[in-house]
Formats: structure tokens, C-alpha cells, sequence
């Protein structure tokens, strides 16, 4: 291999590709206009039948209820053990509708506006309309199934502002949003069971997508508690298997999450979108050392009260309390007046980023930005800001050991959504015929950023009412060869699972699982972050994979498979995140814009702050596995409605 | 810190099992209970012995999927789940227990693993309520009084954990079920199958082996989410008028 150093060196391009059912005309007009042109199931066809749901979260739970519901069977499967625990359920802010309950001028086409451009005018506006447009139904959907949203004395439902929107249309139910709306979707879920219309697999890993005549009619899993490899078929497969943010190790991510369903597929053929879109959330509680597994977001509402400052001298390690008002930089209202500790999630966690690389971080390792409630305190009194923060800074405490309202908090930006995923149609199909990918795991409706409280919209959006619609039309085409777990086909992706578990488990080499994971995590986050450059993605490339060669010779993988076996677990989710990171690393490097949260240091204004290039970037990136030379594949972004503006928070 | 481990390692659901003890040189404080665990398993690996299998997730304390027995108290010294427990809360050369859940509704799946699968069967049975897709009314149709909604709310916050019943003697599941049955009953979507509801998960709870509740009290101390005990009344409240309606 030459030792050439172009940027382009690393990917194929190959042709556009377009969205074949996305409706034209009004865009008010194109939901309905979908649903009404799409084939339907007959009744008593739908028994005949099946579908596969991998995933229980938001949008697995919602999706393999509703079709449960609608009379197919369904196949539901996720890892943990019980569908309740998937990660939706982390979810702390609230979710967004366009109820106008407020009446303070908000619209389905205002939802629609704040998104696109939230998104920074890199996702469809078909999509981004109908999420507006369904997301009053979800709300409806919720409370009749008992969510206990927060109310007011009237009995009628309460509404917050968030994310930095101009109305209040954000649902909530306390700092526990996410759980309340998965224990709902989780229930409707378990009556389908009960039902007998949805058999439910815990514990169950999908290893590979089983595709047969180009139609995704299956898949293979691994029973996690006794190693067993099974094939499943279905008429259809529908992944709702979450984000990738774990490919950094540390994210506020819980340990399980992975990228393995989606990657499978994708090796399979499945288009990966955008993978290099992530969201770094800027309220995160630091590392304490090596030891740490994962972060904890602290919702954003602190910095509406905190003031976030460094020390004015590099490598300053007095206690905060000691440093003089003169000596601290409060880089945030320094640089930014107009909006000061109030900047975009994207803003707030790159400066504390550059802050902590230029030698001004606090705490261990230099490592964290302070944020500060010293003045809120004086201002509102210590009652109030209790009133307002005070499980967040009860959770704090729990955690550090320190006591906020005595010494300032600490800081630090974490991964935390992935706004990249399978590539997907207007229906939520894939590439791949009768492959649909719903929630995070698709390259969804948010761009190139999310705001706040749209991820549970979007997820129970695809669930609960688009794939619902959208996959009956596929179902519909009929003309399905009657197929089992026999079929070639079905055997070699069999074979194929079987073969690599066992060559993770011949490696029998030195290092640990996580020992790779976080090296790798450590690259990402260094070179794929919040801030990119050229030459530093050109490194990372070639480090991840001398380090994905040295994985599949020197990793140790202990037990056997046909056992509870976590490292093996482990073993193969890194060993996907490694071709996913390489992958990733490839993306941001030919998208040389800064959009959203990304930032790339050759596209930037004259002071400093990001620059889009919608001339060259107005697409989005979709990915054909091509192993070292994936390809690349564009659709044009077009904006009809909205016009393309420069973001300013100066 | 320096700690002394005393695990039970089980390698199957049918093996016998036995405590085995490790010690742990220079823990941070900071760690919380299930880092350390990580940092011992990865000590584990690299010696070539087989790591302690343990459940767990979200690691900040909403998912559920952790919890194990520490030093007899489920979830350990403090009231909150494994997982946002942290080893300041022990003790310089503490030595430390910790086992599985113990519970016949929970069979152990391996080391520190257990089949909670008991709980899902109990909601199936009934914990819901029956709205299918689509057929939702206006959200505003039916205004819930705050007071309802918030004690709904209290009991809805329950994360399936288990600690209940791994803290009773009895290993009953009734604050578990209880705070469904509280959580749905006192919402009016959740009347019209409210006498079905409360038949059929305590029948659930009974049929899946979960001991019965003598009022003890140890389910509502050691639940991380603080759900009352008083949820258990409520429960048995709705069972006799439902037994009494004849609704069952």
C-alpha cells in the first residue's frame, strides 16, 4: 500500500441516490398523501404475516406494540432482561409537541422550522414536517395510557420551554420524561404478549441480518444465557436498536449500547448515513480517574443560573474559592455577550473543550470547566436555586462527593446522541427491501444536530404511528417465497456468526476487551470529536486500524460461548466499533464544513466560529460497505420552504 | 483504600455456588460500587479466571438492571441503586459481601445474575392500560387532578430493580405490584379495568412463586426509589372491592 497522504485516498464515490417515496406537493399535504397511496394489509392477511423488532426501546416498544396491535406477528428481541430497561429510559428533559396548549403562537410548521434549522439544514424537510405533524398524536397516545406527565392545579397538562426555542411545547414528567414514556410503551408492549400477537426474546443479541432474493427476511441471534445461535425469519425486519455513541467508551450511554445490529446490516448492504453526526451535550460530571466507565448528564437548564469560568493563569490548582474575582475567565460571556453561559450545546462544549486543551481545566487531570452558583445563590437565595436544581445537585453530590453549593461545580461535554444511522426512505425503509430502521438507529430527521426533548418525539413518532403505515405498503407487494430457517442463505449467515465468535474466542492474546475500547474511544474523541481537522482524521485512521490489527491478534477473551459470557458480549461490539470509528473518521474527513456541532478547524469565519458550506455539503453522506474503500453515495438536500441561514450567537 | 471481596461465584443456574473471597489493593473512593467490580474483573481476565457476571445497564440509577446484595441489604448501605453507590461509602479495609438477589421468583442465572422475567409476567398479566394506537381521545379531554397525577407519578417511578423482593423475608413482589396497581389506579384512563387489574397480577404474583406480604416493611426501606409501603394497602383496598364487586 502507498504511503500517500490525500484525503480522498480512503473512500470510492459512487452515484446519488434519492428518496423514491417521498410524496411532492404542499408539504402539509405529503403525510397524508403517503399513507393514502400506500398498499394496504388485509385484515385477515396481517396473521400471515410477521416482523421482526429488534430493540425495545421508545422506538422498538412502540413500533412491535402497534403491529402487535394491528394484528401481524411480531418477533420482538433485545439484550437486556426485560424490554423496561432499554436506554430511552435515561432520558431525563421532557418531549416535544405542537400542542399550542400555551397559545404563544406555536404551530406544527414552527416545530417543523426550529428542526430544520436546529438541524443546521443538513436533514429532509418531508421528514422533519411529519415529525412535527404526528407529534401531537404521541402525547395524545401517552396519556391514555397512563404516563403521568406533570400537571397543573387545573388538571391539565404543564409545558416547559427548552432547548433554546421561543414557546413552550415541551411535555415532561419530572426529570424522568424518558421513563415514564418507555414504562408506557413498555406496557402497551406486554399486553401484545399476553395477547400472544408479539413473542418477546430478552437476552438476546442480534449478530447478523439474513437476506434472501435481496429482501431482509431475517435474522440471527445469540441467546446471551446459553450461547446458542438461533435463526429467526420474518416477512420483514425492523432495527430500533438506538445510537452509536459508545464507540467513544465514555458517553452518557449505558454500557450495552452498541452499534452491532446496525453494522451487521450495513455490512449486509444496508446504507450508513451521516455516521460522523454526533451530539456532545456540554453538562456532563468529569471523569474522577481511569477507573470510569461512563458520564452523567446533568440537564442543561443549569446553565440558565451557573456561570461557567476557568482560571485566568494555565495549571492554577488553588480551591475555586481561593481565586480572586479578577483572576477567573468567564469565557463564555467574554466571548459571546449576547448569549453568553446560554450558547448552543455545540458552542458551550467545544470552548470548554479548548479551554481544558489549552491547559486551563480544574479538577483531576485538567479535565473540567467550573460552573458556578455562587452569584444565583446571592441572587435568588440558597432556597430557590434548592427549589429549582436541587436533584441535580443532590445527584451531583452523590456522585463527587462534593457539596455544590459550597465549592462550584465541575464540567466537562460528553457524547451523547447520534444523529447518524442507517440510511432510510420517507417510509423508514432502508436500501435494503424490507429492512426499516426506526428511532436513533436511523439517520433520522434531526440533521446535523438535535434539540433538546426531540429524540423521545422522533422515537415514538417511528413507532407509534410512521413504520406502522409505511410497512404495510411493503408487506403489501406480497410475492414472498415461502422460506425457514433452512434456506441457505439463512445457514451461511449462521455460519458466518458461529465462525467469528470462534475466532474472538482463538485469539487468546494478551489485553483486555476494554483495554482496546478505550484506546479507541480515546481517538475518537481526540481526532472525531467536537473539533476536527484534516490531518488529525488522517491520523486517526491509520491508528484505529493498527490498533483493530492488533485487537484481532492480541485480545483475550475468556470462558466459552456456550455460557453467560460478557466479555464475549463486549469482544464483539468493539470489534464492530472499530470498522464503525474507521468509518466515521472517513465521513468527517471528506464533509470539510463545520455544521451543527461539528466543527472543522478548516471551515471557520474570520473570528473563529463555525462556517457551512452548503455549495459542496448540502447532502447527505450515505455509506456502502466497501471494507478500506467504502462509497460514497449523496442525496441532494433540497429546501424549499425554509431558507438556508448562517448560524450567530455573538 | 484497600478492600476485602467475599463473592458468590455461581457458574450455573443449577450449580451449587460458594463465596469466594478477593482483595482489592487501592481503590479510589470515587469509584462506584460496579467500577470496582470492572476494575476486579479486569484483574480477573488478564490472570486467566473467569470475571464475575453481574447485571447492570444505564449505570445512573433508572434502568433497573443492576442490583446485588451487599453486606445483607439489597443495593447495599444507601438508598439508591448498586450502580450509584460509591466505595467512600465503605470503610478503609472493609470486608464485603455480596451475593445475588435471593428469591424463589428469582432463580439465579449465573454469579451475581438473576431471572427477573417474574416481574415482566406480572405486568403482562394486567399492569396496563388498554389504549391501542390511534384510538387516544385529545390529551386535555380528561383532566387528572395535580394530586392524582403526582401520586401516580410516585409510584410510576418504580424501575423493576427487584430490591423489594430480594429484601423481603417472604419474598413477596407485592411492592412491585402494588405500585403498578397504585400507579394506573388512581388515573381515571386507568378505571375501567381497574377491578380486572388487581385480580389477575395478584394471581400472576402468586402462580410465578413470590412469597405473600406480612407488613413487614423491608420491600419499601430498600427500594431506591423510595415507593411507600402505604402503596401495599392501596393494593389490597382495590383487591376486596374487586373481589367484592364480583368483577373477578
Amino acid at each position: 500500500m502507498s504511503e500517500s497522504t490525500e484525503p480522498d485516498q480512503f473512500h470510492a464515490v459512487g452515484d446519488d441516490i434519492r428518496d423514491r417515496v417521498a410524496p411532492t406537493g404542499p408539504i402539509q399535504e405529503r403525510w397524508d398523501k403517503r399513507k393514502f397511496e400506500a398498499k394496504l394489509v388485509n385484515p385477515a392477511n396481517k396473521r400471515k404475516l410477521s416482523v421482526i423488532v429488534v430493540g425495545t426501546g421508545l422506538a422498538g416498544a412502540s413500533a412491535a406494540a402497534t403491529l402487535g396491535e394491528a394484528g401481524y406477528q411480531v418477533k420482538s428481541f433485545c439484550y437486556q432482561d426485560s424490554p423496561r430497561r432499554a436506554h430511552s429510559i435515561a432520558a431525563q428533559g421532557g418531549i416535544n409537541a405542537a400542542k399550542n396548549y400555551r397559545n404563544d403562537g406555536d404551530s406544527v410548521y414552527r416545530l417543523f422550522y426550529d428542526t430544520v434549522k436546529g438541524g443546521d439544514f443538513r436533514s429532509r424537510e418531508s421528514n422533519s414536517y411529519r415529525l412535527a405533524e404526528v407529534s401531537a398524536n404521541i402525547i395524545d397516545q401517552c396519556v391514555a395510557q397512563g404516563v403521568p406527565f406533570a400537571r397543573e392545579y387545573s388538571g391539565l397538562l404543564d409545558n416547559r420551554s427548552f432547548g433554546g426555542v421561543q414557546v413552550s411545547r415541551t411535555f415532561y414528567a419530572r426529570g424522568q420524561t424518558g421513563q415514564q414514556l418507555l414504562i408506557g410503551a413498555y406496557q402497551a408492549l406486554e399486553r401484545q404478549i399476553n395477547d400472544g400477537t408479539v413473542e418477546m426474546n430478552t437476552r438476546h443479541e442480534m449478530l447478523d441480518l439474513i437476506i434472501i432474493g435481496g429482501r431482509a427476511r431475517g435474522v440471527v441471534v445469540r441467546d446471551m444465557v446459553t450461547g446458542e445461535i438461533e435463526t429467526h425469519m420474518a416477512h420483514a425486519v425492523v432495527l430500533a436498536t438506538g445510537g452509536y455513541g459508545n464507540v467513544y467508551f465514555l458517553s452518557t450511554n449505558a454500557m450495552g449500547c452498541n452499534v452491532t445490529a446496525t453494522w451487521r446490516a450495513h455490512r449486509r448492504g444496508a446504507y450508513f448515513a451521516n455516521p460522523c453526526y454526533t451530539q456532545i451535550h456540554p453538562t456532563c460530571i468529569p471523569v474522577s480517574g481511569d477507573h470510569q466507565s461512563k458520564l452523567t448528564l446533568m440537564s442543561e437548564s443549569l446553565r440558565n443560573d451557573g456561570r461557567i469560568w476557568v482560571p485566568k493563569e494555565r495549571g492554577d490548582d488553588r480551591p475555586a474559592g481561593d481565586i480572586p474575582e479578577d483572576e477567573r475567565d468567564y469565557y463564555l460571556e467574554r466571548r459571546y455577550p449576547a448569549f453568553g453561559n446560554l450558547v448552543p450545546r455545540d458552542i458551550a462544549s467545544r470552548a470548554a473543550k479548548t479551554a481544558c486543551d489549552e491547559g486551563y481545566g480544574v479538577g483531576p487531570g485538567g479535565l473540567g470547566v467550573y460552573l458556578d452558583f455562587a452569584d444565583a445563590i446571592e441572587r435568588l437565595g440558597r432556597e430557590e436555586v434548592e427549589e429549582k436544581y436541587g436533584n441535580l445537585f443532590d445527584m451531583y453530590a452523590q456522585i463527587t462527593g462534593e457539596n455544590p453549593y459550597e465549592t462550584p461545580m465541575r464540567i466537562y461535554p460528553a457524547i451523547h446522541y447520534t444523529m447518524g444511522g442507517l440510511w432510510v426512505d420517507y417510509d423508514l425503509q432502508s436500501n435494503i427491501s424490507g429492512l426499516f430502521v426506526t428511532g436513533e438507529a436511523n439517520f433520522s430527521d434531526q440533521g446535523a444536530n438535535r434539540l433538546g426533548a426531540s429524540a423521545l418525539m422522533q422515537a415514538l413518532a417511528d413507532g407509534y404511528f410512521v413504520l406502522p403505515n409505511t410497512i404495510g405498503d411493503y408487506l403489501a407487494t406480497g410475492g414472498f417465497d415461502i422460506i425457514d430457517e433452512t434456506h441457505p442463505q439463512a445457514i451461511a449467515a449462521r455460519d458466518a456468526v458461529v465462525e467469528r465468535i470462534e475466532k474472538l474466542l482463538a485469539v487468546k492474546g494478551e489485553r483486555t476487551v476494554d483495554s482496546f475500547h478505550k484506546e479507541l474511544g480515546h481517538i475518537m474523541w481526540e481526532h472525531c470529536g467536537m473539533e476536527r481537522s484534516e490531518e488529525g482524521l488522517m491520523e486517526a485512521i491509520g491508528l484505529i486500524r493498527a490498533l483493530k490489527e492488533e485487537f484481532w491478534t492480541n485480545v483475550k477473551v475468556t470462558g466459552v460461548n456456550e455460557d453467560l459470557n460478557q466479555t464475549l458480549e463486549r469482544a464483539g461490539r468493539v470489534a464492530d466499533f472499530f470498522e464503525l470509528g474507521e468509518l466515521m473518521c472517513i465521513d468527517a474527513l471528506v464533509r470539510s464544513e463545520s455544521a451543527g456541532g461539528h466543527f472543522r478547524v478548516e471551515s471557520q469565519t474570520e473570528d473563529g466560529e463555525a462556517k457551512r458550506n452548503d455549495d459542496d455539503f448540502a447532502h447527505v453522506s450515505a455509506w456502502e460497505f466497501g471494507g478500506d474503500q467504502p462509497v460514497l453515495h449523496k442525496e441532494p438536500l433540497e429546501f424549499e420552504y425554509i431558507e438556508m441561514k448562517q448560524r450567530s450567537y455573538k | 483504600m484497600n478492600i476485602t471481596l467475599r463473592v458468590w461465584r455461581q457458574s450455573r443456574g443449577d450449580d451449587k455456588g460458594r463465596m469466594v473471597t478477593y482483595g482489592l489493593q487501592e481503590i479510589s473512593e470515587n469509584m462506584s460500587f460496579l467500577e470496582m467490580l470492572d476494575v476486579l474483573n479486569e484483574h480477573l481476565t488478564v490472570t486467566g479466571d473467569d470475571p464475575i457476571a453481574f447485571d447492570h445497564d444505564c449505570r445512573e440509577g433508572i434502568c433497573g438492571a443492576c442490583g446485588v446484595v451487599i453486606n445483607g441489604e439489597a443495593h447495599g448501605p444507601l438508598v439508591t441503586t448498586t450502580c450509584q453507590l460509591h466505595m467512600r461509602s465503605f470503610a478503609d479495609g472493609a470486608v464485603i459481601d455480596v451475593e445475588p438477589w435471593r428469591a424463589g421468583a428469582f432463580p439465579v442465572v449465573k454469579d451475581l445474575v438473576v431471572d427477573r422475567s417474574s416481574l415482566d409476567r406480572i405486568i403482562q398479566a394486567g399492569g396496563f392500560i388498554s389504549a391501542p394506537t390511534g384510538s387516544a381521545p385529545d390529551a386535555h379531554a380528561v383532566p387528572v387532578p395535580k394530586r392524582d397525577a403526582d401520586h401516580a407519578f410516585d409510584s410510576a417511578t418504580c424501575i423493576g430493580c427487584g430490591a423489594c423482593v430480594a429484601a423481603c423475608p417472604n419474598g413477596s413482589g407485592m411492592l412491585f405490584t402494588a405500585a403498578k396497581i397504585t400507579h394506573l389506579g388512581v388515573m381515571p384512563q386507568g378505571q375501567p379495568e381497574r377491578d380486572s387489574r388487581v385480580i389477575d397480577m395478584v394471581n400472576q404474583h402468586d402462580h410465578e412463586g413470590f412469597g405473600g406480604c406480612t407488613n413487614i416493611g423491608e420491600c419499601a426501606s430498600a427500594c431506591p426509589k423510595e415507593i411507600p409501603l402505604s402503596n401495599i394497602a392501596q393494593l389490597n383496598r382495590d383487591l376486596l372491592g374487586a373481589l367484592a364487586s364480583g368483577n373477578a
